[in-house]
């Protein structure tokens, strides 16, 4: 398996936009069969290199390799990727079934061969019923799937997705989010899907490099993202984070002890400690749901916190905290699983717990 | 039950009468205009053609078809099919006009479309300066340009087209010429305006799809200005097709065409009937003409005519 040619490989990417740099050196290695997400915020370049990949864009510098061959000397309509357009680009004076046969007429494949394939993805994407309508008859779902179907049934190595769901209402962005995870897995196609939806990222995606500004800030798993995000920025994209500065005042291969602004708090680095643990100012991140809320009488265990119940957002399953401790901050989320009242109210005080393994010291 | 008076529109109940008063107003002056200046004349016109000519002019009964016979080649000396050929070649003039200046209009419509925002505007009145010329000036100075001292002409003879000391018209080149630069904005302008609106990522999605550039602009960018060309053709193939100065100007006035054989039967020949059976006819062929292409192109050109 190690020795398999991945599905893209981008060294080095570079592209500008007059002095903007759209990607600055930009390396990643894509596995054939991976749902890999881009996830940042509008204008961090993830569409720009998502193009490049599709050759529907050139860099300026860098190489792309799709399944091991030098991409950039082949043009667009001769790549083996296709694309899922963020606006859909249908045809708009094709019906939906001329739209899907659309590249296979350009590969001048056969007609008996063009109707069994085109019939066979709209079956898979269940818009056997649609064929003979224009796309301006087509709700919003109906188009993502015809736009996806007319991608799929060229049978790329990569399809390549540019915020497919971005125009569609939650709940059936929902619903599509399952469904396109099944097709990727059905067909074993590599995924490479544009996002700013971190939920989405999360959900769907084998392995996730969240974008800032032209570079990848961070790539891996989601959970490894998740749980152990390596800036701010990552911290604050995935979820939300509370952040809290410090200064080191004893520092031991595993853990150190911080003095900060809601007092002493233990740091466990866990497995990898990061290359920031050796600095003397901390940046320090921890969920809202590693936050656990106590009553003053309560006996918690260290890093323990006292805080002013400022704001509280009840949403049924859990509830949101708005908390003070001085200066600083904080917010926690506590499932609700008490039965009755969950006993804090606005302007309450209370203890807060923040658990050494889940301080987090970030780079920057 | 209350009793529905009128219909809801534009978010307020109105009455049947407040809807006709309504009506009147908004399009009454419209359809006043197109009365009076356009149907009862047409209506005029149609009537004329079945009427005889008086002796001095003018006309008068009997109805009779006569005009319309004649007009087919069943004429005073003879069969002769001299008036079929003066349509013949006035619609070979409009649909040459029509598709030399989509030849011209295609790329000068793009080229303008992917100017820097700050000189479309520039671009656009370039175009459209032409129009605040007489035509028959304009026509007179192709003349002066055309001419044995003129650079172009000389440059013609470097080139081998010409022979030294003679003009480059009278020549349908010449007429070609003055029709273009006389009818090309009729077709710029609505073919910029479908430029404009192209939704490139289509273009795209045909590149991604395999569709090579000549297949990208054939499949993913000609049906998206469809609409703006088909108007602009329409533009400038019905005014085109009844044009006569310029044939007259820069051919030679040799030939005769469908607006001079009108303009001669109405004011030389004072026979009004019979130039109002020509104007009918060349009408209906025309009318005819972009039925026929209406129903053959289906909605994409159909919704404009």
């Amino acid at each position: 398996m190690a020795s398999e040619i991945p599905a893209i490989e981008v060294e080095n990417l570079v592209r500008r936009f007059g002095d903007v740099e759209a990607l600055s050196h930009v390396n990643v290695t894509i596995r054939k069969g991976e749902f890999f997400s881009l996830l940042g915020p509008s204008g961090c370049g993830k569409t720009t290199l998502l193009r490049i990949v599709g050759g529907l864009d050139m860099p300026d510098e860098g190489i792309v390799r799709i399944g091991g061959t030098d991409a950039r000397e082949i043009p667009a309509h001769k790549r083996p990727v296709n694309t899922v357009f963020q606006s859909y680009a249908l045809f708009p004076h094709l019906t939906v079934y001329d739209n899907i046969a659309f590249g296979l007429r350009m590969k001048k494949v056969a007609k008996p061969e063009i109707s069994e394939r085109v019939k066979k993805v709209m079956d898979l994407v269940e818009i056997t019923p649609l064929g003979n309508r224009k796309p301006a008859q087509l709700s919003g779902g109906q188009k993502q799937r015809v736009a996806l179907a007319r991608a799929v049934v060229n049978e790329p190595q990569v399809l390549l997705l540019d915020e497919p769901l971005g125009a569609l209402d939650l709940k059936l962005r929902k619903q599509l989010q399952v469904e396109l995870l099944q097709l990727q897995r059905r067909l074993k196609i590599t995924f490479i899907y544009v996002t700013h939806d971190q939920e989405e990222a999360l959900v769907m995606s084998d392995r996730i490099a969240v974008m800032r500004a032209g570079k990848i800030e961070q790539m891996g798993e989601a959970e490894s993202l998740y749980e152990h995000p390596h800036t701010r920025y990552v911290s604050q994209f995935l979820g939300s984070c509370n952040l809290i500065d410090g200064t080191v005042k004893r520092r031991g291969p595993k853990e150190a002890i911080v003095d900060s602004i809601v007092g002493e708090l233990r740091v466990e680095f866990g497995q990898n400690p990061p290359a920031a643990a050796q600095r003397d100012k901390f940046t320090l991140a921890i969920r809202p749901e590693k936050v656990t809320l106590c009553r003053l009488d309560e006996s918690a265990g260290e890093n323990r916190v006292k805080v002013r119940v400022d704001e509280l957002i009840y949403i049924g399953s859990e509830t949101h905290y708005v908390l003070r401790a001085g200066e600083q901050r904080l917010t926690a989320e506590a499932m609700n699983v008490k039965v009755g009242s969950q006993g804090f109210d606005i302007g309450q005080e209370a203890i807060v717990y923040l658990p050494a393994a889940g301080l987090l010291v970030l780079d920057d | 039950m209350a009793k529905k008076k009128g219909e809801v529109k534009f978010g307020e109940q109105l009455t049947v009468g407040g809807h006709l008063s309504r009506s009147v107003v908004t399009s009454g002056p419209g359809i006043f205009w197109v009365t009076v200046f356009l149907l009862v004349p047409l209506v005029w016109i149609g009537v004329v053609s079945f009427l005889t000519r008086g002796e001095v002019g003018g006309y008068g009964k009997p109805f009779t078809f006569e005009n319309y016979t004649r007009f087919a080649g069943f004429g005073f000396f003879g069969f002769d099919l001299l008036y079929p050929q003066i349509i013949f070649r006035s619609l070979v003039l409009g649909a040459g006009t029509a598709g030399f200046c989509m030849l011209a209009a295609l790329p000068l419509a793009f080229f303008i479309a992917g100017m820097p925002a700050r000189y479309k505007n520039t671009a656009l009145t370039l175009v459209l300066i032409p129009f605040w010329t007489n035509l028959l000036i304009r026509t007179y100075a192709w003349q002066i340009i055309l001419a044995p001292e003129s650079p172009i002409t000389h440059l013609a003879v470097a080139l081998g087209l010409t022979t030294a000391g003679s003009p480059l018209y009278p020549s349908a080149m010449a007429i070609y010429i003055g029709m273009v630069c006389d009818y090309l904005p009729f077709l710029v302008l609505p073919l910029y305006s479908s430029v404009e609106k192209i939704d490139w990522s289509i273009a795209e999605a045909a590149s991604d799809l395999g569709a090579d550039k000549l297949r990208v602009f054939w499949h993913a960018i000609l049906p998206q200005v469809t609409p703006g060309l088909v108007a602009g053709i329409v533009l400038v193939f019905i005014p085109a097709t009844g044009q006569f100065v310029i044939p007259d100007l820069l051919g030679g006035a040799k030939t005769v065409m469908m607006g001079n054989a009108i303009q001669q039967q109405f004011l030389q020949s004072r026979d009004w009937p019979f130039g109002s059976a020509i104007a009918f006819i060349g009408m209906g062929i025309v009318l005819v003409g972009l039925w026929v292409y209406a129903r053959f192109s289906g909605e994409k050109g159909g919704e404009l005519l």
